[in-house]
């Protein structure tokens, strides 16, 4: 049996921690509060983010792999922990324009891992804000 | 179409060597994986299973048939053993044991039973290393 060649997918779990805010410049208080409830709360607060990246390619008939984790956590820690952790989501350029919900911020994320890593590389992001709820962005439905 | 999912755990031994590389290139690219002497896991294996629920049973598959096929076909071959000396398609020359061709490898164990069964079709097979690392495989080539 031979599997070189044969497209699989690798994933990895990280963590992180951040505060945001969620507020819409485009709506008034009582919108923002009546949208996002205690989230609009004024100062802001925080989560342990779980962030689950999956990346596929053809097994490297060498290595068995299809990425070496190594090379994984070099790219997710320059691109997502370094700028991300432990800091607060909504003064983050990324967030000037959109409000750092985890639906943003994990199509962010998933942009900065896409072009990091090199096209097709990387099949899906998943963002897990408490242990019940989690957003997904996928190559797919990008 | 339903894709119905169920987990069990195995414990092994693996070390990852590429017969065709000198020593030191294989601590190079494997790291702390490639210590001769081996090192343990406990897996996870989850299989998804993708088809319509039974008019009458309301089951994509009954989960106990599933079971048992994880068991005899995957469990029976991986859990307590050490993946490179005593599991064929692992043996040297043959296949490095990662988590992607453990996944691969699942996956030929399980196609011919669930194909005999009928019905369902092997949609995934997810192979977690530790909670941090998988690796898996959807068929095809």
């Amino acid at each position: 049996m031979n599997a070189a060649g044969t497209r699989a997918y690798f994933g990895r779990r990280y963590w992180l921690s951040a505060s945001h805010r969620l507020h819409s410049d485009a709506l008034t208080g009582e919108a923002n509060a009546a949208a996002y409830g205690k989230c609009n709360h004024p100062h802001g607060h925080g989560h342990n983010y779980g962030l689950e990246v999956l990346v596929g390619g053809a097994v490297d008939g060498e290595t068995g792999m299809v990425m070496n984790l190594v090379d994984l956590d070099r790219v997710v820690d320059e691109q997502v922990l370094e700028r991300f952790d432990h800091g607060n989501l909504n003064l983050d350029p990324a967030f000037q324009h959109q409000v750092p919900t985890t639906e943003n911020f994990c199509r962010v994320i998933f942009g900065l891992l896409k072009n990091a890593l090199g096209e097709g590389r990387l099949e899906h992001v998943r963002v897990e804000e408490t242990e019940n709820n989690f957003f997904e962005c996928t190559k797919s439905e990008e | 179409m339903i894709f119905l999912t169920r987990r069990a755990t195995f414990s092994a031994s693996h070390y990852y060597w590429n017969e065709a590389w000198s020593a030191e290139k294989n601590e190079r690219v494997f790291g702390r994986c490639a210590n001769l002497n081996g090192h343990g896991h406990n897996y996870t294996l989850e299989v998804t299973l993708a088809g319509e629920p039974d008019a009458v049973t309301g089951f994509v598959v009954d989960l106990k048939w599933l079971k048992g096929v994880m068991e005899s076909e995957v469990l029976a071959a991986y859990d307590h053993r050490h993946l490179n000396l005593e599991v064929d398609e692992f043996k040297a020359g043959k296949l490095i044991p990662t988590t992607e061709n453990i996944a691969i490898a699942a996956w030929k164990r399980l196609e011919p039973a669930v194909k005999k069964a009928g019905g369902a079709q092997l949609s995934r097979v997810r192979v977690y290393e530790t909670p941090e690392i998988f690796a898996e495989f959807r068929g095809g080539a």
